[in-house]
């Protein structure tokens, strides 16, 4: 039943940077022709860049499959060779079945066309035929909420309406395999809601999809599959859960040089759980404290240092928040300690958002990874919090010799 | 909204194999086929486009070749003395003008697609061919415009069209692809270096005095006529007077040269837009 859809064998890009322009003006090429015999001796080879390098994976029709990594490891150039925008320099891929690709939202769009003659255009561009998109059309203008505006010019449009629009052209396509590239973080967080909600339902309909987000809750939610790539390479290919848990825990963690260029005297770099040493809770196992430790690197001392540290939902509203004043922090690695009597936090995702300011600037604030809350019961749960929010803390600052953030 | 009925099964080859490019290459007619709607889409919006908020609109069609033709017959013409082959100066110019007006609009547009479309094409694929074919058949609406008003000067003038006149399509074919051959060329080289567009208006104004469009290519001694007609517009520009005014064969060896050329360049475009659009797009 579930055939390969589409299967990638050793395929890399690369890239020419450095010495070359963008684009070239022919008084350039000739210069160079004329005076190149002159210049013995003086000519560097270009330097390449692998975009993606060795990359081979199946996917299977129905999979749903997060594509994650940093900004420039190579997910979009990996959508654009699936997509045959760009060809590789090594290796193939094979694509049973027609591609509908969402890289940008937008596509096509011409502000001086109307919405009605817009979503003809872009439609047709995404590779929808005539037909479809009339058969679509009152959907497509019903879910992006223009039916008023939908024969008045573009350009007379807000962003906004603009980008519901394009969203919702580009949501109705209906090609058996959907690579999107991070499109889902438009409009307004209701809109946001009904994007995610267009995924699921096409997810839900059987078909494939490869998905690239940074936001590690989508990932979770929609797909059952994730593919880490890393400096252009494959790093991981496995369940979601899995991949996006060993990605957060490694790939948030700063790193040399990264913390030298964190603003600030303090920089963060783990967090986690101590009785369960990760980023999870389950609700079914809580010990008598629940500990939360935050790993920091002091660069310069900090002798009136304010920390505020907050806890909020998927939402980024607030539960919860301390604030602690003059605090004095030598330099070195330093472990926070928050010891909550109660956490009383219904199943789903958290974050943590923490920050120091040292008397003129405030450090980088840390807010993944996500903290998950979990029941292994499936309980019907409306809202946040159980019960009244009483929560007793304890704070302990605790100056290391080394990293560790295992049980003290 | 379940998936179609015609979803590939094992054991069926692929319906893409992305490949690094091959060293053939080869002419994807089956895809440009199936990209006929789109090709009508980008058609449709140029035309659009073109005259959105503009005062006197589609007009601009008909004025352009009407006052150059004025122009021409009054200076090159009248003052000049400029032999036309019996015919008056008004039809003389604008028979040529026709096709010209065509070529150097549709050369216009050509050479900007790629770059104005980057966006486009950086973000979704669709047979890259089918830019420069739009903007060069979106120059034919303006062409069927003025080509009305050319019946009008026919009418006023007392011109009657001869069985020659069978012959226009194929040479409106003949401009068609002229234009794309060398928009082909265009397209691609100003992507990769942007001068190309500043150097356009010089070329196709040389290009207008290299061709028979002021002056009748009898001017031209017999035995260089041949070379003349590498021009592939003066095969052009000459079929258009015979056929429209049925004055004149048109000269043999020029026609045959220019036809030569036009397949030649043709190809050529072909293969080379082929060839550089992965690299257009990496680079744009």
């Amino acid at each position: 039943m579930n055939e390969t859809v589409i299967h990638v064998e050793g395929m890399g890009k690369r890239y020419r940077v450095g010495e070359r322009e963008r684009y070239y003006a022919l008084r350039d090429v000739l210069t160079r022709a004329f005076l190149g015999p002159f210049r013995r001796g003086q000519r560097r080879p270009p330097d390449y860049l692998w975009a993606l390098r060795d990359v081979s994976f199946d996917i299977r029709r129905g999979d749903v499959v997060g594509l994650i990594g940093r900004n420039g490891a190579g997910k979009t150039t990996l959508l654009k060779l699936l997509s045959r925008i760009t060809l590789p320099t090594v290796g193939f891929a094979e694509v049973y079945g027609r591609v509908g690709s969402l890289i940008e939202v937008g596509t096509g769009f011409h502000p001086e066309l109307t919405g009605r003659e817009n979503v003809y255009l872009s439609g047709a561009i995404l590779g929808m035929k005539k037909n479809d998109i009339e058969r679509r059309f009152d959907e497509i203008v019903a879910f992006a909420q223009v039916e008023r505006f939908i024969d008045t010019p573009l350009k007379h449009f807000s962003t906004g309406m603009q980008m519901r629009l394009a969203f919702a052209v580009a949501a109705h396509l209906e090609p058996e395999i959907l690579l999107v590239d991070e499109v889902l973080a438009v409009g307004d967080l209701q809109f946001q809601k009904k994007c995610m909600g267009k995924m699921e339902d096409v997810s839900h309909s059987g078909r494939t999809i490869v998905f690239v987000s940074h936001q590690m809750n989508q990932i979770r939610r929609l797909c059952e599959r994730a593919i880490w790539i890393d400096g252009g390479r494959l790093r991981l290919d496995g369940p979601a859960k899995q991949v996006v848990n060993d990605y957060e825990a490694t790939a948030l963690r700063m790193e040399g040089s990264e913390i030298e260029q964190a603003p600030g005297s303090v920089a963060f770099r783990r967090w986690l759980i101590e009785h369960t040493q990760s980023n999870q809770l389950d609700l079914d196992d809580i010990p008598e404290k629940i500990v939360v430790k935050f790993q920091a690197v002091v660069k310069t001392e900090v002798s009136k240092g304010t920390l505020i540290v907050s806890l909020r939902s998927d939402e980024n509203a607030i539960l919860w928040s301390a604030m602690y004043p003059d605090l004095q922090m030598k330099p070195g690695p330093l472990e926070l300690n928050f010891s909550f009597a109660n956490l009383p936090l219904n199943p789903g995702i958290y974050f943590w958002e923490i920050r120091v300011h040292d008397g003129h600037q405030w450090s980088e604030h840390m807010q993944v990874p996500e903290f998950s809350v979990l029941a292994k019961t499936d309980t019907d749960v409306y809202g946040y919090l159980k019960g009244a929010l009483n929560l007793d803390v304890s704070f302990d600052l605790l100056a290391r010799t080394e990293y560790n953030l295992e049980r003290s | 909204m379940s998936v179609t009925a015609e979803t590939p099964l094992l054991a069926k080859p692929p319906v893409f194999r992305i490949t690094p490019p091959s060293r053939w290459w080869v002419l994807p007619f089956g895809e440009l086929w199936d990209s006929r709607e789109l090709l009508y889409f980008f058609v449709w919006r140029d035309i659009k486009i073109r005259y959105k908020q503009t005062a006197i609109g589609a007009a601009w069609a008909v004025l352009q070749p009407l006052l150059t033709m004025l122009i021409f017959s009054l200076f090159f013409g009248k003052l000049a003395h400029i032999p036309s082959e019996g015919l008056p100066y008004p039809i003389f110019y604008y028979s040529a003008l026709l096709p010209w007006g065509y070529f150097a609009a549709a050369l216009q547009a050509g050479t900007n697609t790629i770059v104005e479309n980057q966006r486009v094409i950086t973000k979704v694929y669709f047979p890259r061919l089918t830019l420069p074919l739009s903007s060069v058949l979106s120059g034919l609406v303006d062409f069927g415009i003025s080509f009305v008003m050319f019946l009008v000067l026919m009418l006023y003038y007392g011109i009657r069209p001869t069985a020659a006149a069978l012959w226009l399509p194929a040479f409106l074919l003949l401009a068609v692809l002229t234009a794309l051959g060398v928009s082909l060329w265009l397209s691609a080289l100003n992507a990769m270096y942007r001068d190309v567009r500043y150097v356009l208006p010089f070329l196709v104004q040389f290009w207008l005095f290299a061709s028979p469009v002021v002056y009748p290519s009898s001017l031209v001694p017999e035995k260089w006529r041949w070379l003349y007609g590498l021009n592939p517009m003066a095969g052009v520009i000459e079929g258009f007077r015979w056929s429209l005014t049925g004055r004149d064969s048109p000269r043999g060896p020029l026609l045959l040269a220019s036809v030569g050329v036009v397949v030649v360049i043709l190809l050529g475009g072909v293969a080379y837009f082929q060839k550089m659009e992965t690299a257009v797009v990496d680079l744009v």
